[in-house]
């Protein structure tokens, strides 16, 4: 029969809570817009491009991996858009375009595409991207030399390498209020403590990254960053300056957060969170680099499959093994 | 199938819905636009999101009518058993059967139901369910009701031979073979007053206006040898009023899945079920409330009850309590309600979170119709293909800690033996919770059925082939 009635059998539930992946991508973006744009008011033109560029190029390559893997595009989801946005705010405003285009070419295609894209990757795109930069061109992420020709209104030294190299006293100068509000020089989205912090607490009111990593994160990192204090209050720096300082918010709100390559139980969230924090402090305060927020993340992102074992009995499990 | 355009006669003199409808339309139009913006069952993530969503049960309405559908013209029974090209059926087409009359389809099979319409068998046929379930559907050309006395004539005795002989096909689906087994050792029966998917009130409604009935059936359960302790589990506000009924009250939570099987001999027994059991194989037998009002009525009124209570979901959310005859077609009930069922539309046995589909309209009220859903082509939300983002959502929202994440990744992979050592495949309840939260929206819970589904069939063919 030609115009027979048919209908739609398909297996339950017959309802869902209407989210999606574009809408999450798109409340991050918006969440960490406010720390851009102070960025690109920073820094202009140039943090500007930077930003532009990094975000086109993310959703240029992942086009291209959709084209060459023939499988449907999925820049629509926004994913590629967050990953570029996050290494944009990475990386300091003077970096060159083709430092860009291959971090971003190292982020989407060897941090996401090649696990299987959105969901597969083990660790944090942007990350992986910023982190082959920094250990191929180090003095791209040397912030000193790389605002050489600025003129700011507050001390342009960079706070983490002052203190790695003067010692507590030399960062005395910096007042918490200026490092809060954002006057304070690093890469171009995490320098506005502020916004940063306003930006997670959305996210974590709206259900967008889970809570337990980015309060454990820095929990640890105060708690670590005081210990230190203690212990030679002339070396080392006090909580409240590691916490505006650095990659530090961002890496707690936005990047040690991304959903793939971080835990889901509970408790594991809370270790991951935690170790996170614990390793920037360490790779702060006795490690090579001024800034330890994205091997410390990166290290964690290396632990998550195994801590995220640790996990509530399902109800009515029989253990088979006992 | 009556002619469409043609009016239907009330051949029964049962009331009529439509009347009540027209009474209650200006009332109701408010409702109805107050649930299309905030349709529960489509409730939306919230905006602020700090928890995972809360998705609570409809309390009945107080006053909540209860609508007559009309004895069918044609009316279908089902068989359990598949039909059986070469087997002799006990009957054939063109037989009488009255209202209470026991069939029995094969010599051989111990399974019979209960007529509940009087006329003439059309036709004897098989039909195909879900999972390649295949049934033996009886068609009849109802005439004028006739009450077979074979059970009035037994009914006076309250025995536990007489409901095994007279009564396994009643209303709520009374399961009469898990206590009259003698390898099941039952010693607990819990008694659902709540339905366990969201919006339906069919046992809900069976409570609060049905409690004389109950307290008979509970004590011809305890007739069962063996039972020592009957609860009753149902909503504290529905239970007001009533002094002892011969069980024990407990009250079950209000929100989604509280009012699951699992869930339920958990809060009112303190016993957990294994993962992969049945409730049967810790002891606990859970009863339907309708099941046992029904039991209890058949005595009450020396004869079997035939009509069921189904909860009927509009497309625009709104539902109606129902009576109708067991064996009433589903398109005869929607067609009392003006309900049309378009091309791509979803008719759905049960709730949105655990029904199950139907793909005709032809498909009878059973004894376990406890809701009838109907839903539009535009309400349909299509699964898609996205990969799984891990989230974490489906990890909060798990009442049974299930780690969803990792299960639906074996899954996707069929590597189903896996699924169900490592990641408590079995400990599912198919409450739909993931799939409804997924922000990939992966058929997650579907992708849960499967594989039970796929694990049967390979245990199966190992065990024929050992």
């Amino acid at each position: 029969m030609p115009n027979q009635k048919k209908l739609i059998v398909s297996h339950a539930p017959y309802c869902h809570d209407g989210s999606n992946i574009s809408t999450r991508s798109n409340n991050i973006m918006l969440a960490a817009l406010p720390a851009v744009l102070h960025g690109c008011y920073l820094y202009g033109l140039p943090a500007v491009g930077v930003v532009a560029l990094s975000i086109s190029t993310a959703i240029i390559w992942e086009y291209l991996i959709n084209l060459l893997t023939k499988r449907p595009s999925t820049i629509g989801d926004g994913n590629a858009a967050v990953i570029g946005m996050m290494t944009a705010m990475l990386f300091p405003a003077t970096t060159p375009w083709w430092a860009v285009i291959t971090g971003t070419f190292v982020a989407i295609v060897v941090g996401k595409q090649i696990y299987g894209g959105i969901g597969g990757n083990p660790f944090n795109p942007a990350l992986i991207g910023i982190a082959i930069l920094m250990l191929s061109w180090k003095n791209i992420f040397d912030i000193d030399y790389a605002l050489l020709n600025y003129d700011f209104n507050f001390p342009a030294a960079y706070p983490l390498v002052a203190l790695k190299h003067y010692g507590a006293s030399s960062v005395e100068s910096f007042s918490l209020t200026d490092l809060l509000m954002g006057n304070q020089t690093g890469s171009i989205g995490s320098a506005f403590g502020l916004a940063l912090a306003l930006g997670g607490l959305y996210l974590i009111i709206r259900g967008f990254i889970r809570w337990e990593i980015s309060f454990s994160f820095l929990a640890a990192l105060i708690i670590t960053s005081l210990l230190f204090q203690l212990y030679a209050p002339g070396k080392y720096a006090g909580p409240l300056f590691h916490l505006l300082t650095g990659n530090t918010l961002l890496g707690a709100f936005f990047l040690a957060t991304e959903d793939s390559s971080s835990p889901v139980n509970f408790i594991p969230m809370l270790i991951y969170g935690a170790g996170t924090g614990l390793m920037v402090m360490l790779i702060r305060n006795i490690g090579g680099h001024a800034d330890g927020v994205v091997f410390a993340i990166l290290l964690m992102n290396l632990t998550n499959p195994l801590i995220d074992k640790i996990r509530p009995k399902a109800m009515g499990k029989v253990n088979s093994h006992a | 199938m009556p002619v469409p355009g043609k009016k239907r006669k009330d051949a029964t003199g049962v009331i009529i819905c439509k009347p009540e409808n027209r009474l209650l339309r200006g009332h109701e139009s408010e409702r109805t636009i107050a649930l299309i913006k905030g349709n529960k069952y489509m409730k939306k993530r919230p905006f602020i999101c700090l928890s995972e969503p809360h998705l609570e049960y409809d309390a009945i309405e107080p006053g909540c009518k209860l609508n007559v559908i009309p004895v069918p013209k044609k009316a279908v029974l089902f068989f359990g058993t598949a039909y059986d090209k070469k087997g002799a059926p006990l009957f054939k087409e063109g037989d009488r059967v009255k209202t209470g009359q026991k069939l029995i389809l094969y010599a051989d099979s111990e399974e019979y139901i209960v007529s509940t319409v009087t006329g003439a068998i059309s036709s004897v046929s098989p039909y195909a369910g879900d999972f390649g379930k295949s049934y033996t559907s009886v068609q009849i050309d109802v005439a004028e009701d006739e009450t077979d006395d074979a059970f009035e004539k037994v009914s006076g005795d309250l025995s536990i031979d007489n409901v095994r002989n007279y009564l396994s096909s009643l209303p709520g689906n009374l399961p009469v073979k898990s206590f009259s087994d003698p390898d099941n050792k039952i010693d607990t029966i819990v008694i659902a007053g709540v339905d366990s998917d969201l919006q339906v009130i069919t046992s809900q409604y069976i409570v609060s206006s049905k409690m004389e009935h109950i307290i008979k059936g509970i004590k011809i359960l305890k007739l069962i040898p063996g039972i020592n302790n009957i609860v009753l589990a149902a909503r504290r506000d529905s239970l007001q009023g009533y002094g002892h009924i011969g069980a024990e009250v407990k009250n079950i939570g209000t929100r989604y899945p509280s009012a699951f099987r699992q869930l339920v001999i958990k809060e009112s027994l303190g016993k957990i079920l294994p993962a992969g059991k049945k409730p049967e194989d810790i002891g606990v037998c859970v009863i339907n409330a309708e099941a046992v009002a029904s039991l209890g009525s058949a005595f009450l009124h020396n004869r079997i009850p035939t009509d069921k209570i189904i909860t009927l979901i509009n497309k625009d959310g709104t539902k109606k309590l129902v009576s109708a005859r067991m064996g009433t077609p589903l398109g005869d009930i929607l067609k009392a309600f003006n309900i049309t069922l378009n091309h791509g539309d979803r008719l759905i046995l049960g709730g949105p979170m655990a029904g199950s589909p139907v793909y005709s309209e032809d498909y009878p009220v059973l004894s376990d119709t406890d809701a009838i859903m109907v839903q539009d082509k535009n309400q349909i939300q299509p699964v898609s293909d996205y990969p799984c983002i891990n989230c974490g959502d489906c990890i909060r929202v798990c009442p049974v800690n299930i780690p969803v994440n990792m299960l639906v990744r074996y899954l996707e992979a069929r590597m189903y033996p896996q699924a169900a050592e490592e990641y408590d495949l079995y400990s599912c309840i198919e409450c739909g919770l993931c799939s409804y939260v997924c922000v990939s929206r992966m058929p997650i819970s579907q992708y849960i059925r499967l594989a039970k589904y796929e694990l049967a069939e390979i245990n199966r063919a190992e065990a024929a082939n050992a």
